[in-house]
């Protein structure tokens, strides 16, 4: 192979790994512990609940259903009725910023800071 | 290259790029969006092989199919959006030529999750999709450079056989 080429996507790839890192500690650090988690569907808010309280929360929308489950202060989405089970396989999420995704349903749930002020990206 | 040929060619290799997505739906690391990249293998072996053109209208073709029969509507709009920035992106560095195929493939699988993210936002609304950003990133770095040996592999098997 052309070592000058080589050299190159070594570069890249470094670089590549380096702002990824970068971004990574930036998210990481950024976080707050979260208190609780808002459910949108279709981009707009359906509801929020504390993470505080353990409970199961059926969330209807148009195109499906989705299970929502909180417990010991965490939320995840233990069923839902979308074809590919995505936001199923998610880990449950307790930090402020966090978020399941149901892309079949338009249907989020996001974790934001204590207080019910709304975490600032 | 006579035209039958090369509609046989790409014919052969949108066949390909499905299959391999096909494979790839089974692999999953529990991140969503964060994938291999295998259909990427023929993309960058046409945008070496014949040109940046087939391998669009080749990518192109396999994002739809793909989406009708394994995937859904959004799912189609998400791989599209990748797939156009990704298929750019690599047509612009293999042109810039500083880069091996590895480079450019890596360079593709990076853009290819960006891509798809850009959508997520614009369609979801939800800003905060933006935070697995740096995962998907590390992500295809990876991802493109195994695709981009993997390629580089073909290509160099593939050298003596003449296409075109």
């Amino acid at each position: 192979m052309d070592k000058r080429k080589l050299r190159h996507d070594i570069i890249l790839i470094a670089v590549c790994l380096f702002v990824s890192l970068a971004l990574w500690l930036a998210v990481t650090l950024l976080k707050k512990p979260g208190e609780t988690v808002v459910v949108t569907v279709n981009g707009e808010e359906y509801a929020r609940y504390s993470l505080d309280e353990d409970r199961e929360v059926v969330i209807e929308t148009e195109r499906g259903r989705n299970v929502l489950v909180i417990k010991d202060g965490y939320a995840d989405i233990v069923d839902a009725t979308c074809p590919d089970g995505l936001c199923e396989r998610q880990r449950r999420i307790d930090e402020s910023g966090e978020s399941l995704v149901c892309l079949p349903n338009k249907v989020t749930v996001t974790v934001i800071g204590g207080n019910g002020v709304d975490f600032v990206g | 290259m006579k035209k039958i040929n090369k509609i046989a060619l790409l014919g052969m290799t949108v066949a390909a790029a499905m299959i391999l997505s096909y494979v790839e739906s089974f692999i999953s690391f529990g991140v969503p969006g964060l994938k291999v990249g295998l259909p990427n293998i023929v993309i960058v072996f046409l945008i070496y092989k014949l040109g940046w053109g087939e391998a669009a209208a080749v990518s192109f073709v396999r994002c739809v199919l793909t989406s009708l029969l394994f995937g859904s509507v959004m799912s189609l709009a998400y791989s599209l959006a990748g797939a156009a920035l990704s298929i750019t992106v690599m047509a612009v560095l293999k042109k810039w030529d500083k880069f091996s195929s590895v480079g450019v493939s890596i360079a593709g699988g990076i853009t290819h999750n960006a891509g798809q993210i850009i959508v997520a936002i614009l369609v979801t609304g939800v800003e905060e999709i933006a935070y697995y950003m740096p995962v998907l990133a590390v992500g295809g770095t990876v991802a493109g450079l195994v695709i981009g040996v993997a390629g580089a592999l073909v290509l160099k098997r593939l050298e003596k056989v003449k296409i075109g």
